[in-house]
């Protein structure tokens, strides 16, 4: 049997101690520099880079994987406890996870992303041990008109983010896309709102947007009065689970890693849509709609889950065809060819110990990140008991430090702080953030694709309608509509709105 | 250990920043090349290779730092204004002479604004196309083009890359305009390219090599005066049917107007050793590049490369009307 003696080859590749030990450092350094706010994977192996040199290839690699996961894993950390996300999967769980932490279940929800996360990397790295080819091929099927169809799928079911009114939503999804349109169009090079200024020629920072609109109006608001403070310190509770809601976060979970399996395999920006759509598909199926927004424990399980998944099957793009899936990827191509090995289409035959030792280091990487991240939730609990006045100022240091070194533009900084007021000004407005940065993310790609589209398509817009994929996608995002304003699921909408008032 | 030693270079770098320069005993302190690209891309790459053997030579650490932004404009800014002491330099490809005629607005004057250390490679340019195209080799293609302009598509990976640039070539070349695919990076572009979305395009090796050996794309010609080492069957587009069609994406080694000789030609020499480690000529094969030669990694070369990049660039570019601004 091929796969088991691959596997074999690649976990007895990345358990020799030094590999294993690698691969420690990784996550470990992962998670410390996810937890700090702002700072990233992309600019951390982007640091680390040069050090990749000394070191053997495969190593090298597991390394810089595990700082990947690793950081993904810690951002969440990020998320659940100051409501500041480093990157467009932890904004979902930011929403749910962050509302758990204020009703004092900070450790409960840090459990649950924890273990939804590795039950998710399980899965996802044997998806990708044994379905890596056929997969690719199914994600060379996606064109410009299959993405288009895509991303309307993910914005109509933007919709479901909000917990309070939809035109909010609405409103908030367009105010993203709009933003979205800051930057260089890419069909004509002209310059759109950048206001003149060359920073900006290549789009808002992503990173920066969202910790001036969750993070910074977050801190803010807390600074409003004294006892939202100290209601969100003095109440943490149990920093387990409890049994009921390991009952409640058993299926999300399951359904998380089957949604971001399959998007993480999409190169251009499935990844960014799996934890969103997780989180419709969990509020769409629930019997307890109205806790979202307010702690439930599917709104944590469900994204984290996908976030996770779509994580480890991204991989799948650059394993089989040296093509990067996001920017992390695009690194780590990077550091491959320091090493002297170029990705391409035959690095599995080419270098079996490298590709199956990388795949089996996934595994072993998320077992450690769950074995060192349970006991560590208490230590990150308490860093809620951390005065405000040392702990804020720390946050928006470390969110500066982390929003400039991705590209070492101030102009990235006064985003932050200019969409910290408008942060705050939406809290204050009852507009949700989380549906502004899907459509900040998607309206992009959306635009790009469509475009795309019909250039290929010589201007025939029933592009969309005759491609097979992009149709079936299409008829989806219908049916997502017609529930979303069925009039039964309205009214139950407007009531869970009234109880909220 | 190596990180320590890295962010103790960059406290010193910053705390000696006001340090004079003097030529006779630099480099004293780590030296910052500045790629305006982000880390991971294929010129971030080469001059990482470079930095690593640099360092050695010059008894300092040379770090490599990504300002990216603008097609590399911003980068080359940064650069322009730095303090010129030889301890800020930067790695720029044949952008630095298009981007003098894409952007109208540059906040610095190419030709004044720069001292120049020496060419550092010059990577060829492939034209491929999906395996299933129908051409199966460079005159085909021309003809099969030129008979069905209307339904050809070009990828490119967006306005002043590299795909961008030779296949604005390309076109002026054979005379004919065909529909432009844009996309952000070469990434996307090369996807599409594998899924047979698109039809052709014409990329550096650095993207293209390992995907030709892999079949997974059909490559009709380099764009280099000379065949390459690693596709010996594979002709030169001059010899395929377009004389005199080359394409190189060459990239210099710049500092700031102002930095003294003494420091340039230290850094040239430098330059040259580098170019001469094994460890860089073997990194750079396996990308389907060489280093430059000795002669060509000195200022003066790079001063007339780029004098007369700006100038072949002009016409073409203006002719297409295509600016990134």
């Amino acid at each position: 049997m091929d796969l088991v003696s691959n596997l074999a080859l690649g976990f007895a590749t990345a358990a020799s101690p030094a590999n294993l030990l690698f691969c420690l450092i990784g996550v470990l350094l992962g998670t410390l520099i996810g937890v700090l706010p702002g700072i990233g994977a992309t600019a951390t192996i982007a640091m680390l880079l040069p050090i990749t040199f000394q070191l053997e290839p495969v190593s090298s690699l597991i390394m810089l994987a595990g700082i990947y996961y690793g950081a993904q894993y810690g951002g969440s950390t990020t998320a659940i406890l100051i409501n500041m996300p480093g990157e467009s999967s932890s904004a979902v769980t930011a929403i749910d996870g962050y509302q758990m932490a204020r009703n004092g279940r900070a450790g409960a929800a840090l459990a649950i992303a924890a273990l939804g996360s590795f039950f998710a990397g399980t899965v996802a790295t044997f998806l990708v041990a044994i379905f890596a080819p056929p997969l690719t091929a199914i994600a060379l099927e996606f064109g410009a008109a299959e993405y288009f169809s895509l991303m309307i799928v993910g914005l109509v079911s933007s919709v479901a983010l909000a917990h309070g009114s939809i035109v909010k939503a609405l409103a908030m999804v367009a105010l993203g896309l709009l933003l979205g349109l800051v930057g260089t169009d890419i069909y004509t090079g002209t310059p759109r709102f950048t206001l003149g200024i060359r920073e900006y020629a290549d789009g808002l920072n992503f990173v920066g947007l969202a910790v001036g609109v969750f993070g910074i109006a977050e801190i803010l608001r807390n600074l409003e009065s004294e006892k939202t403070r100290e209601v969100l310190m003095a109440r943490v509770t149990d920093l387990m689970p409890s049994r009921d809601d390991f009952k409640r976060m058993l299926a999300p979970i399951l359904r998380g890693t089957v949604i971001g399996s399959a998007l993480g395999i999409l190169p251009g920006g499935g990844a960014i849509l799996a934890a969103f759509a997780s989180y419709t598909v969990e509020k769409r199926i629930s019997d307890r709609p109205q806790d979202f927004g307010r702690g439930a424990v599917a709104g944590v399980a469900g994204p984290e889950s996908a976030n996770n998944a779509g994580a480890q099957t991204s991989f799948i793009p650059l394993l089989t065809l040296g093509i990067p899936a996001n920017p992390v990827m695009a690194l780590m191509i990077g550091a491959m060819i320091i090493q002297g090995i170029v990705p391409g289409p035959n690095v599995a035959a080419e270098q079996p110990r490298l590709f199956w030792g990388i795949i089996a280091s996934m595994w072993i990487g998320n077992l450690m990140l769950v074995v060192l991240n349970l006991p560590l939730i208490g230590l990150w609990v308490k860093l809620l008991k951390v005065p405000y006045f040392i702990l804020f100022p720390i946050i928006m240091a470390f969110s500066s430090v982390g929003v400039y070194s991705v590209n070492a533009n101030v102009y990235d900084l006064y985003a932050v702080a200019f969409f910290g007021l408008v942060g705050y000004l939406l809290l204050k407005l009852r507009c949700e953030p989380a549906p502004l940065l899907l459509g900040f993310v998607l309206g992009p790609l959306l635009e790009e694709n469509l475009r795309r589209a019909m250039i290929l398509s010589r201007g025939d817009p029933t592009t969309f309608f005759t491609r097979p994929i992009s149709a079936t996608l299409l008829a989806i995002a219908a049916v997502v509509l017609v529930v979303v304003f069925l009039p039964a699921v309205k009214a139950k909408r407007e009531e869970v709105f009234v109880e909220e008032d | 250990m190596t990180i320590l030693k890295a962010l103790l270079g960059a406290v010193a770098a910053v705390s000696l920043f006001s340090a004079p320069a003097s030529a006779q005993t630099y480099p004293e302190r780590t030296i910052t090349v500045i790629v305006p690209f982000s880390a991971g891309g294929p010129t971030d790459t080469v001059t990482r290779l470079v930095a690593e053997s640099m360092s050695k030579d010059l008894g300092q650490q040379v770090i490599v730092e990504n300002v990216g932004g603008a097609g590399g404009t911003l980068g080359a800014g940064r650069v322009a204004q730095a303090e010129p002491d030889g301890y800020t330099l930067l790695l720029y490809h044949i952008g630095m002479a298009t981007s003098a005629t894409l952007y109208r607005n540059l906040a610095y004057d190419t030709l004044n604004a720069f001292e120049y250390v020496g060419l550092v490679t010059e990577v060829p340019m492939t034209i491929v196309a999906r395996k299933d195209f129908e051409p199966n080799d460079l005159k085909g293609l021309i003809e099969y083009v030129k008979a069905n302009k209307d339904t050809v598509t070009v990828a490119n990976a967006g306005i002043g890359a590299a795909s961008h640039l030779c296949g604005m070539m390309f076109m002026n070349a054979i005379g004919t305009q065909l529909t432009t695919v844009p996309y952000k990076g070469t990434g996307p572009a090369m996807t599409d390219l594998l899924g047979g979305q698109v039809d052709i395009m014409c990329d550096q090796t650095t993207n293209t090599t390992k995907q030709i050996q892999g079949g997974t794309i059909k490559a009709y010609a380099v764009t280099s005066p000379k065949r390459l080492k690693i596709f010996p069957d594979l002709p030169t587009a001059s010899e395929a049917g377009l004389p005199g069609f080359e394409v190189g994406i060459w990239h210099g080694l710049y500092a700031p107007k102002g930095t003294p000789p003494e420091v340039t030609d230290r850094l040239s020499k430098s330059l040259q050793k580098a170019l001469k480690d094994e460890n860089v000529i073997a990194r750079f094969a396996e990308l389907g590049t060489e280093p430059s030669s000795e002669a060509d990694a000195t200022p003066a070369a790079l001063k007339a490369k780029l004098e007369s990049e700006i100038a072949r660039w002009k016409p073409v570019i203006e002719a297409a009307g295509e600016y990134a601004d």
